[in-house]
């Protein structure tokens, strides 16, 4: 395909990585065999809180195969996995961090709980040899439910947190709420559950880790989303290793929605472990440990108040949260419920006054993190639904109560701390009413009556924060890191291109999308661009891949270099053409003398950059190769509206969503198609969340009941409609490229429109309380808790 | 898994003979077996895979009679021109079964031999009264299931072939656990060919039952509302993560009138 007027912006090009996924060609990390490898296989807690009396390896030690096992105690010296956000409490003490071993010492917290690694020839034989480790455990009582876990006389589950709590955290003006509240004409209230996920990426976490005698080097391959932040996390805070002797690689990989973000203590402890075995070790998970120790996400319980005036202008609103961060906290675990939850609060609405309390909770399960939208979901659930719900208890129309509300005037400053650049959120709501057929519904509504089938219609206009993030900000608000990106453009001597990005593709099609910009900047077909991501020993730095941040953060830091590149290319013809630099014009491919005919190409201008034989050596280096670092002025600010349409069956409480329409703001699209395709992701996965998912563990036990897909309902094909979406476009303003970004939007817009539209079925049957996920039982049940009541 | 002996068996009577004497256990589509052998949840010393036994295979239609080999794989119940003319209940059942690839591998005395709580196939032997046939004897629905994963066949007796009566109708409705899509009920009615109703009820207790007051209400008028408006009691039903046994006891009339309705 050839470049148009715009180059390849907006072309729906297919995938260049897909050829290689779809012949079975990828390289995963499980595809990586290194010579004289050895397999890893760990030994887990069965038990979700229990004392270690002790650990007897000697009967293991002698099994078939083994090279090597691990404990706690074999780690001294080993630092404890850190998080990466250090929250403030409201009395202004830092945020409670237990120590996170490597490999349990003294006490497991969960169940799945790494206790030992045990190292063998085959994994088979790690895991046989795993079964004769004799734990003596003295179990004790466990707490898995974030609420419990606060109650007084909860079981302790760390020392250094009392009460199990990790810190009470609160944004926004108290006093300016509640006089809000004082005088407003009716209040909405609402108890919401947003219910704990468990990943499933198609691709379990696994790692294979060496080291090198000959430089005491180490090379670790990894299912990252984020090789460098790994790098630095893993050597200078756990491993104590020089950062340039630990070479991280993350492969192709297979789906990650966050669970892939974090520095997990399975890789730290191969890499521990690989110089004292001198051979590479390879670890694999099982499906059964996904479900175990992938960072879970969500696992909110909150009440929220909405105060309103007469004609349904919000005035004010009030949210308490309760939030688990599981055993342990992950890496980014503090930020989710507090820095990406409260600010999103005032969704698209002028809200004039928010505050938001929220208390983390530790709990006897798998840590909680980020996942596909991180803590936007979580904000825009409890915005959309209690707009709903106001909607209904004022008898304003849904789309009404939320034109009343809409922010128009842009930029926008929120109570809660984010200003937004700018949208147009009139615009995605008449986008989705005319996808949804708005106008059709009664109808549609009264032919399914007559089947004995109820139907709803549910609206969610969200908003996200995205773009992650001006690290000034996120500094002062405790992030340990920075949040920019950085990009490398190498032009070859022939006049190819190799992009090195510090962003990670697993799934997002970066491949394409760079590539796309490169050429269009460049003049140049697509076909010469090729882009390297994941590989700390390739690309320069990187902050990785998340927050839907990698086309507005890593592309700019591209187009950042590819200015640079421009730059000096003008330099270049300006000396091969004789003329002022000033007047080199750079377009389609050419470096031309403005007002003349005279041009080099950017084939020519390579060619001389790396063959400098007439070049101005004495004022320019040779080369054409520069780097970036991007770090951005302001979050981008992804909106829309999302509207669902369910149809329900009394009998039997089965939920089907019939019709799903989403109308989405990303700023400028790069390639259509794929953003299409990062929106059908995401709305399964909302949907899933909404309509099947929900991660049980025991409240007694702290076992995990949904252990498995036997009854972890994930969505399949035939539980979601085919969608129908559109696009709206203000350009982000403050990323040359317009971008916003799309990975999350599908998933942070749809469950609250899944939710309300099952609340408008079920209404004319009495219901006005569902908690997700919406499941043929709990449907049924509602169903009967209303009859009963009425 | 760990490891395993694996042998071949030549006929019923070796596979017996080999399971008696290895106190091992006999492999037949492998659909739940290995899996569960893959999790370390079973591990048999050693598997008899009964694949290829001719004695096990073919369907055969005889006077009233529909004959399954006990190998027979569920596409070849879903697909075969027999089983669709004479008890399309059955072809329809297996077609609903796992997914292709289960289907493909998975068979109806691998199945009825598992007995699994939540299981197609005892549904259909138990509404249809089916004889489940081994090698040693034939043994009358009623008396072939006899609790959670057990059933009246001896560890080394291996089911050859089930004999289904041909019904004057017949219908299976699985209402599908949304997590595992194992029946959370299913509901198998049948109208026999003496008249009788039957219905045979999977997925909601620890073993397939017969559901009295559903076919008490058939005997009277085999129509959807008759299923409808019988009462199932709550009591002795399964209650998990995914369902109450009020729940369950309130779909069970449900799907049972959708069955009789697609019979």
């Amino acid at each position: 395909m050839g470049a148009n007027e715009s180059g390849y912006i907006g072309q729906s090009l297919r995938r260049k990585e897909d050829r290689r996924f779809l012949t079975g060609a990828g390289q995963y990390t499980d595809d990586v065999t290194l010579p004289h490898q050895t397999h890893a296989y760990f030994l887990r807690s069965p038990h979700a809180h229990a004392r270690i009396r002790s650990i007897d390896t000697s009967k293991a030690a002698k099994a078939p195969g083994v090279v090597a096992i691990y404990t706690g105690a074999d780690l001294e010296g080993v630092g404890g996995l850190p998080c990466g956000w250090l929250i403030t409490s409201v009395d202004g003490t830092p945020m409670k961090e237990p120590p996170h071993p490597v490999l349990a010492k003294g006490k497991v917290r969960h169940v799945g709980d790494q206790v030992a690694l045990v190292v063998a020839e085959t994994r088979i034989q790690a895991k046989d040899a795993a079964e004769l480790i004799e734990v003596d455990y003295d179990v004790l009582p466990a707490v898995t439910h974030p609420v419990d876990a606060l109650a007084p006389g909860a079981p302790q589950i760390h020392d250094e947190a009392p009460g199990n709590h990790c810190y009470t955290w609160a944004l926004g003006d108290k006093a300016a709420v509640d006089a809000a509240f004082a005088k407003a004409a009716h209040v909405t209230k609402l108890d919401l559950v947003n219910n704990r996920l468990i990943p499933n990426a198609i691709e379990p976490r696994a790692a294979v880790a060496s080291h090198s005698a000959s430089d005491d080097s180490y090379t670790l391959y990894v299912t990252s989303q984020n090789p460098h932040v790994e790098r630095l996390l893993m050597a200078a805070f756990v491993l104590g290793l020089p950062e340039h002797k630990l070479r991280v690689i993350a492969p192709d990989v297979g789906g990650g929605f966050g669970s892939k973000i974090y520095l997990y203590a399975e890789e730290t402890a191969l890499v521990w472990a690989s110089k004292r075995v001198g051979r590479p070790i390879k670890w694999v998970a099982e499906r059964s440990e996904s479900f175990l120790t992938d960072a879970h996400g969500r696992d909110h319980v909150t009440h929220a108040e909405l105060a309103l005036d007469k004609d349904g202008k919000f005035l004010a609103m009030r949210v308490n949260t309760t939030a688990a961060m599981g055993a342990y906290l992950s890496t980014f675990a503090s930020c989710i419920p507090t820095i990406l939850y409260a600010t999103l609060l005032a969704g698209q609405y002028t809200t004039p006054a928010i505050h938001c309390e929220v208390k983390a909770a530790f709990t006897n399960t798998a840590p909680v993190d980020a996942y596909r939208g991180a803590g936007r979901p979580e904000a825009t659930y409890v915005v959309e639904r209690i707009v709903r719900q106001a909607g209904v208890e004022m008898g304003i129309a849904q789309d009404e109560i939320r034109r009343r509300n809409f922010i128009r005037s842009f930029p926008y400053q929120t109570p809660v701390a984010l200003t937004y650049d700018t949208g147009n959120y009139d615009a995605t709501l008449d986008g989705a009413n005319e996808l949804a057929d708005v106008k059709g519904f009664a109808a549609r509504k009264a032919e399914a009556a007559k089947r004995g089938k109820l139907r709803g219609l549910g609206y969610s206009s969200y908003i996200e924060a995205c773009g992650l993030a001006p690290s000034n900000i996120a500094g002062a608000l405790g992030a340990r890191a920075g949040l920019f990106e950085a990009g490398q453009v190498r032009v070859n001597p022939t006049g190819s291109v190799t992009v090195f990005t510090g962003s990670h593709s697993h799934g997002q099609g970066h491949e394409t999308t760079f590539a796309q910009i490169v050429a269009t900047r460049l003049g140049i077909p697509v076909d010469n661009v090729d882009v390297v991501h994941g590989d700390t020993g390739r690309i320069a730095f990187g902050m990785g891949t998340y927050g839907s941040r990698s086309l507005a953060v890593g592309g700019t830091a591209i187009v950042k270099a590819l200015d640079k590149i421009v730059g000096k290319g003008k330099k270049i013809a300006a000396h091969l053409l004789e003329a002022a630099e000033s007047d080199i014009e750079f377009a389609d491919g050419k470096f031309t003398v403005a007002g003349t005919d005279r041009s080099k190409t950017f084939g020519e201008i390579a060619l001389t950059a790396y063959v400098p034989h007439n070049y101005p050596l004495d004022k320019l280096e040779p080369g054409l190769d520069e780097t970036a670092f991007y770090d951005p002025t302001n979050f981008t600010y992804p909106a829309g509206t999302h509207i669902c349409e369910v149809e329900i069956d009394p009998d039997t409480g089965v939920v089907q969503v019939v019709k799903f329409s989403a109308c989405d703001d990303f700023g400028n699209i790069v390639n259509p198609m794929i953003v299409e395709g990062q929106v059908h992701g995401g709305l399964t996965q909302g949907i899933g969340q909404a309509l099947l998912e929900g991660c049980i563990y025991d409240r007694e036990s702290g076992q995990l009941l949904t252990g498995s897909y036997m009854d972890y309902a994930m969505p399949r094909a035939d539980d979601v409609p085919s969608y129908q979406v559109s696009t709206r476009v203000t350009p982000c303003t403050v990323n040359p490229l317009g971008t916003k970004g799309c990975g999350e939007a599908g998933a942070i817009g749809s469950p609250p429109a899944l939710i309300n539209a099952v609340l408008d079925a079920l209404a004319p049957a009495g219901v006005t309380k569902l908690d997700m996920p919406a499941t043929p039982h709990r449907v049924w049940q509602a169903i009967q808790s209303a009859k009963a009541a009425s | 898994m760990y490891a395993v002996e694996y042998q071949k068996a030549k006929s019923a009577a070796d596979a017996s003979g080999l399971i008696a004497k290895s106190g091992g256990r006999a492999l037949a589509g492998g659909q739940s077996l290995i899996g569960a052998m893959k999790l370390r949840l079973a591990q048999p010393g050693t598997l008899v895979d009964l694949a290829g036994i001719p004695e096990l295979a073919g369907i055969r239609v005889e006077s009233g009679t529909l004959s399954i080999g006990a190998m027979t794989r569920h596409a070849d119940v879903a697909g075969s021109a027999d089983v669709k003319r004479t008890i399309p209940a059955l072809a329809a059942l297996a077609e609903g079964i796992g997914d292709r690839q289960v289907r493909n591998m998975g068979t109806i005395g691998g199945s009825l031999a598992n007995n699994d709580p939540a299981a197609d196939w005892p549904a259909a032997v138990l509404a249809l009264g089916a004889t489940v046939i081994t090698h040693q004897r034939r043994i009358g629905a009623s008396d072939f299931f006899k609790g959670m994963y057990e059933t009246a066949l001896a560890a080394d007796e291996i089911i050859t072939a089930v004999s289904f009566p041909v019904p004057r109708k017949a219908a299976y409705v699985k209402f599908p656990n949304p997590a595992s899509r194992f029946a959370l009920v299913g509901v198998f009615v049948a109208q026999l060919a003496d008249g009788s109703a039957r219905v045979a009820v999977t997925g909601a207790a620890p073993s397939v039952f017969r559901a009295a007051s559903v076919e008490a209400a058939l005997a009277k008028a085999f129509t959807p509302d008759a299923a409808k408006a019988a009462h199932v009691d709550a009591a002795g039903l399964s209650s998990d993560l995914h369902a109450s046994a009020a729940y369950r006891a309130h779909l069970i009339p449900v799907i049972a009138a959708r069955a009789v309705a697609a019979a």
